[in-house]
């Protein structure tokens, strides 16, 4: 079993690139589980079509600690099984916290059944506190791939993320599997998120072009493998999860210092005008 | 060496270059010496200390009788701080509350944390008033608390506009300061903003007095209020053994100020001089002559021929009372030698007390003292406050025309200044002789080497030291909750300290230390033929 984490800065697409990716592995016959690890509970809205079922944290809440498996654990598109972590509302209580207790308590219910393939986690934003880091804390998420673009802020928080990675690759042995480039058509994009990828000694294993064919199949509640398989940008997810599954790089990041991001940003990031 | 380098010499450099300043030995008794204290102790020492939760409701608020105090938080909080310092409390009249014997908690569980607890504690507040409809509540946060983030202040601002009642909220999560010091100034607060002056009473008896800093531990304050009234002064409110909060909102209405501990309420002491008017002064009902010298030092205050009569005869009752047990008490204590390590105001008190009975103090100390506790409030200017302290809302209240009344003129003020303790305290090191070591925020490597070194007789501690002292062969009584005993204060109380300190050095275990295997054979046999005892 692959545990996979997904990190990135919030907006970025990590809900949307981890559904539609692993779409293209349930294709090649693969036995997923998306543990969505943000409060807002979206992570599985595409696989499972809808908000579909409860959240670990509300039934916890509800019902306390006796609670059925099945209520959480929901089966969506291809087989691809998919449970919320949930958690507070903005501005109350501790989302880490909640994190840290629902991925504890799916362990005890057995979610983690020996048949799978790969466990993805889709988490919220950037590692702000220890409860965000609890996938890739004790063994969890041994691979880790972050959802970036070309813009300052997303190379900004990848960056950070990789300084959170390389704190726990020395003591829980999680490595970065690489960047996820979810391009937001800005200037030399993938020459940028390529050299930072380099810098980091990690590597850009895809460049998912934008498409609106994304938009569409979000609207329909669906991944574009679902909803129009023949886009060519459902073939580019095809690609990416391919690339995941092939991948055999994984190494303890090297965070850039803020200067030399500037730079690569300077170098990169200016199209002569 | 001398014995403060004995103590330090086991310290590596880093932790010797923070102990040595907290550690004092006075060669010559009066003169000025500085003292490290109230900064952060050092990871990995065992030290006595209490977080501020335990300050703000554990003593200051805890005792207040007809309040309910609710501890927001995880159940350890509220059950632990529950009953354990032994401050006494009865209802008084009809219809008044007592609600000591309930422990209020939200007993706070995992989803309560993470989805917040603020639904809790006003669900606990609605049962609270169901069941028990108490005029005030006291809400105190703990540590989780202040990490999610519950604001408990707008649930107490929720509980005064919906019911009517009292309420004012602690925000005194544990890890806040440097020990329950910043929990006293917290609650300090809390009391001067919401409760004092609510109240709609005026200022009229003559001899109208609070008595701050008495917690009734073991029912000390019943026996100085007792003699307060008997000579003729009004008490208008304890803060707060056995506190009401009905008396509190009205304490504005007194003329004077008595501070018995200096430490947890000097705060209200120099605000409610501020908004009011009321002068302070330091006393010590602990030991004979320090009631004595408290009381004729509030005669003089008030000027009252009458009431100085008046003193003088509860004086000379007290004392024909109890002529015997002390003069027996003193022939059976007197020479023998003590430790006094507690609280920040205690350690000073009872040395007085000890005194009384020829009992000498030779080792000493605070666990959350100021500097002012030990050198006295001279050197309050030349504090310089750190962030720890920065950290805790100081607050500077403006006079209340309303209320506001003074009981002397200036030019009496500063003449009484100079006779009595009026609005100054001189501090511990003051009564120490010469030789003595104090010890501020002890831990427990420096309690058992300190005890080799002096050899005291008795040490006075805590719970979380007595057992490891008695085991190394040392008498230890508990000065935070006087084992089960009480009252200690004023006349009657020194006798019962004296019965307690002289039954704990002559119990016969101490005898029995050493057990007889290690002195003499205890087994017989032959080994080849030939005998062996």
């Amino acid at each position: 079993m692959r545990q996979v984490a997904i990190y990135g800065k919030g907006g970025i697409g990590k809900s949307t690139t981890t559904q539609n990716l692993t779409a293209g592995l349930a294709e090649m016959g693969k036995k997923i589980m998306i543990v969505g690890c943000d409060p807002k509970a979206d992570s599985t809205r595409l696989i499972l079509g809808g908000l579909a079922q409860k959240t670990v944290l509300d039934t916890l809440r509800e019902e306390g600690e006796d609670i059925d498996l099945k209520a959480i654990l929901k089966t969506g598109y291809a087989g691809i099984k998919g449970v919320e972590s949930g958690g507070p509302e903005p501005g109350v209580g501790c989302a880490g916290r909640g994190i840290i207790t629902s991925i504890n308590l799916l362990e005890q219910l057995g979610a983690y059944t020996d048949d799978l393939d790969y466990v993805f986690y889709d988490v919220l934003g950037d590692v702000v506190c220890g409860g965000f880091a609890m996938p890739i804390r004790e063994g969890k998420a041994r691979e880790i791939y972050i959802v970036c673009s070309g813009e300052m802020m997303a190379l900004y928080a990848a960056n950070n993320i990789s300084k959170g990675i390389m704190k726990y690759a020395k003591s829980g042995g999680v490595r970065l599997g690489g960047l996820i480039c979810n391009s937001r058509k800005v200037d030399g994009e993938a020459e940028l998120v390529q050299s930072v990828a380099k810098e980091m000694g990690t590597q850009m294993i895809h460049f998912v072009p934008r498409d609106n064919a994304v938009q569409r199949a979000e609207i329909n509640k669906k991944t574009v493998i679902d909803y129009s398989p023949d886009e060519p940008q459902a073939d580019e997810y095809r690609a990416l999860a391919k690339e995941i599954d092939g991948n055999d790089m994984f190494v303890i990041p090297k965070p850039l210092m803020q200067d030399r991001l500037e730079e690569l940003l300077m170098e990169h990031g200016l199209m002569e005008a | 060496m001398n014995e403060r380098e004995k103590v330090l010499d086991q310290y590596s450099g880093r932790v010797f270059k923070n102990r040595k300043d907290h550690i004092i030995e006075l060669d010559e008794a009066g003169v000025p010496q500085v003292i490290a204290a109230n900064s952060r102790s050092i990871p990995g020492l065992m030290v006595n200390r209490g977080c501020c939760y335990a300050g703000c409701k554990g003593v200051v608020l805890g005792p207040i009788a007809d309040a309910v105090v609710l501890t927001h938080g995880p159940i350890g909080c509220g059950f632990y701080s529950w009953g354990t310092r032994r401050n006494k409390a009865k209802p008084e009249g009809e219809g008044a509350k007592n609600y000591l014997q309930y422990c209020f908690s939200t007993d706070m569980q995992e989803p309560d944390i993470v989805f917040g607890g603020e639904k809790k504690l006003r669900q606990a507040i609605v049962e609270i008033m169901e069941i028990f409809q108490p005029k005030c509540i006291f809400i105190c946060s703990t540590c989780p608390v202040g990490l999610i983030g519950d604001d408990i202040q707008a649930v107490a601002r929720w509980v005064k506009s919906t019911y009517k009642i009292a309420c004012a909220a602690f925000s005194c999560e544990g890890y806040k300061g440097v020990s329950q010091s910043a929990g006293h100034h917290i609650a300090n607060n809390g009391l001067m903003k919401e409760i004092i002056g609510s109240g709609q009473a005026k200022n009229s008896k003559k001899f109208a007095v609070n008595l701050l800093g008495e917690y009734n531990i073991g029912g000390d304050g019943w026996e100085t209020e007792r003699l307060l009234k008997q000579i003729g002064y009004e008490v208008v409110s304890v803060f707060t053994g056995d506190g009401s909060f009905e008396k509190m909102k009205n304490a504005h209405t007194a003329n004077l100020n008595l501070v018995q501990c200096h430490r947890s309420i000097n705060y209200i002491a120099e605000m409610m001089k501020a908004k009011y008017g009321i002068d302070w002064i330091k006393v010590n009902f602990i030991g004979i002559d320090e009631t004595i010298r408290s009381l004729r030092s509030l005669a003089i205050y008030f000027d009252d021929a009458g009431l100085k009569q008046r003193t003088e005869e509860v004086i000379a009752d007290e004392l024909a009372a109890i002529e015997d047990q002390r003069q027996y008490y003193r022939s059976r204590l007197t020479g023998y030698t003590a430790g006094v390590f507690v609280g920040g105001s205690r350690s000073h008190h009872y040395q007085n007390l000890l005194l009384d009975f020829g009992i000498k103090t030779v080792i000493a100390g605070y666990e959350f003292a100021h500097r002012d506790d030990y050198e006295g409030r001279e050197v309050l200017p030349d504090i310089k406050p750190d962030a720890d302290s920065k950290n805790i809302e100081q607050l500077s209240p403006v006079a209340d025309e309303a209320h506001y009344h003074l009981t002397l003129s200036k030019e009496r003020f500063a003449e009484l200044q100079n006779e009595i303790d009026l609005e100054t305290y001189h501090g511990m090191f003051r009564e120490m002789a010469d030789g003595t070591v104090t010890v501020d925020d002890f831990n427990h490597y420096e309690t058992e080497k300190l005890i080799e070194l002096f050899q005291p007789d008795i040490f006075y501690s805590g719970i979380k030291d007595k057992y490891m002292i008695q085991k190394s062969g040392t008498p230890s009584r508990q000065l935070h909750s006087y084992d089960y005993s009480g009252p200690y204060a004023c006349f009657t109380g020194a006798i019962n300290f004296a019965r307690d300190t002289y039954m704990s050095i002559s119990a016969p275990a101490w005898k029995y230390l050493t057990p007889p295997w290690l002195v003499s054979s205890t087994l017989e046999g032959s080994i080849g033929g030939t005998e062996n005892a």
